[in-house]
């Protein structure tokens, strides 16, 4: 089943709030994906510093800490539960290849200069009360409770997936192409951790984004190439995209005031937002990309 | 008489409103802080009128028998499906599948209405102010669909007997939809 979830906002007014909007609405579509949950908080774009978003798997804090130091000496670390996120001014083609060979025992959720990115299996109800979720402030954010169809109940086999900076994808349905898919992307050098099809899209996309395309027509492209049933919600460092696919049987709703865009599976998750009552609210079109 | 649906569970509305006592002369019911929850109003089977005051979730007035609804908002997927009569009115937009495989009564729909409106009717009518989505009154068996705007893609697809009515385009017609000229 899955509910994924949306929210970007227009103004400044919400901004301390994204992170309390942004966990009511994981809460409130905890109902149609108990098995786990994530979600991807964007923030004012870091002109300095990069920021990877880890998990830390069993690795102990201190451990992390004491193994990292010995080949980067200035970081910033901030612990949320068993995540890390590491500021520094390396460049991902540094830190991806140290974190792989040298500290294998971590997996990298995600990396960007606005993205922060967290999730783990487990009712999403508690996720969101592991990683503070509460306490974020930001831009814009996007979210996913998982029922799981394709693959385990996994950290790796849950959403978001981020498979290039401050890029992330979460997705309601089913891919029946994705092998296929993603043996010619892993041709073309783009890199995958799990058996899971979420992430073939994500690499999908990601995959023609760094050819020159952008996230709009790449998404055009993807009612042809990809086979199957989704809504999707994609997330870039100013905003993100909703595609339905042609079919249209997995639901979305949206809800546009002056103040934000909201957008998720059901209405009921979004019942919380202030002044949505008034919203306007409608369904987005089969086939049609939305983008804010 | 109100319920608010931020003081009462929806199983307690739900009930109190399947099992009314018809020798009251309460037939008037007011529902805020619906909050967008699922089967609002489902199984209703007296003559009774319901006003909610907000947006609705999945299945509203589902499987509806005699009673009348009112959705001062919108409503989520299936609003009054499989209903055998009465009326139910939705003054803002419906999402998919509207009115799907109901068997009589009236749906009457303000603003849109979304993909596979009227899927599998069997004898309900509907009228839709606004537009209707894609694949609207697939496999419709009887009754009306009445569009006042457009429809989109596959309009009554692999349709039986039910009849629609459209004011404005057409996209395109499914297998087994014909046009007729009106009179």
């Amino acid at each position: 089943m899955c509910g994924i979830v949306g929210i970007y906002l227009k103004t400044k007014k919400y901004e301390k709030h994204l992170g309390k909007f942004l966990s009511g609405m994981l809460d409130g579509m905890a109902t149609r994906g108990p098995d786990s949950a994530g979600f991807a908080v964007y923030t004012k774009e870091n002109k300095k510093n990069f920021k990877y978003s880890i998990c830390l798997n069993e690795l102990k804090e201190n451990d992390f800490k004491k193994k990292i130091s010995k080949f980067i000496k200035k970081i910033k670390l901030t612990y949320y539960a068993d995540h890390v996120i590491l500021e520094t001014k390396e460049k991902p083609a540094k830190i991806l290849d140290l974190l792989k060979i040298e500290i294998p025992e971590v997996s990298l959720v995600g990396y960007g200069k606005s993205i922060n990115i967290f999730k783990q299996t487990g009712n999403p109800k508690d996720v969101v009360k592991k990683f503070k979720l509460s306490s974020f402030s930001g831009t814009h954010g996007i979210g996913h409770t998982r029922m799981a169809t394709e693959s385990a109940i996994t950290t790796q086999g849950s959403h978001p997936y981020s498979t290039s900076e401050d890029e992330c994808l979460v997705h309601n349905g089913s891919l029946s192409n994705h092998n296929n898919i993603r043996r010619s992307l892993i041709k073309d050098g783009q890199n995958f951790n799990s058996e899971n099809d979420t992430e073939v899209a994500a690499g999908y996309i990601s995959n023609q984004i760094s050819k020159g395309e952008d996230l709009e027509k790449t998404l055009k492209n993807s009612l042809n190439d990809l086979d199957g049933f989704y809504t999707f919600i994609a997330g870039t460092k100013d905003g993100f995209a909703l595609l339905r696919d042609e079919i249209a049987c997995k639901p979305a709703v949206v809800a546009e005031t002056k103040d934000y865009v909201a957008v998720a599976s059901e209405f009921q998750a979004m019942a919380h937002l202030p002044n949505v009552n008034s919203a306007k609210i409608y369904e987005p079109k089969p086939g049609v990309v939305y983008h804010w | 008489m109100n319920f608010d649906l931020n003081k009462k569970t929806l199983r307690e509305v739900n009930q109190h409103l399947q099992n009314f006592d018809r020798k009251k002369n309460t037939r008037k019911f007011e529902i805020s802080n619906p909050q967008g929850q699922h089967a609002i109003c489902a199984g209703l089977k007296d003559d009774i009128d319901i006003t909610i005051k907000g947006h609705t979730g999945y299945y509203c007035a589902g499987m509806n028998q005699k009673a009348t609804v009112t959705v001062h908002g919108n409503v989520g997927t299936g609003v009054a499906e499989n209903m055998m009569s009465g009326k139910i009115i939705v003054k803002g937009n419906a999402s998919q599948s509207a009115g799907a495989t109901g068997h009589g009564g009236a749906l009457i729909i303000e603003g849109d209405a979304s993909s596979r409106c009227g899927i599998s009717m069997k004898g309900i009518d509907i009228v839709v102010k606004g537009s209707v989505g894609h694949m609207s009154a697939f496999m419709a068996q009887k009754g009306n669909l009445v569009v006042m705007g457009d429809a989109d893609a596959d309009l009554g697809d692999s349709i039986y007997e039910a009849k629609i009515f459209v004011k404005g385009k057409v996209k395109n017609l499914g297998a087994d939809c014909v046009e007729k000229k009106n009179g």
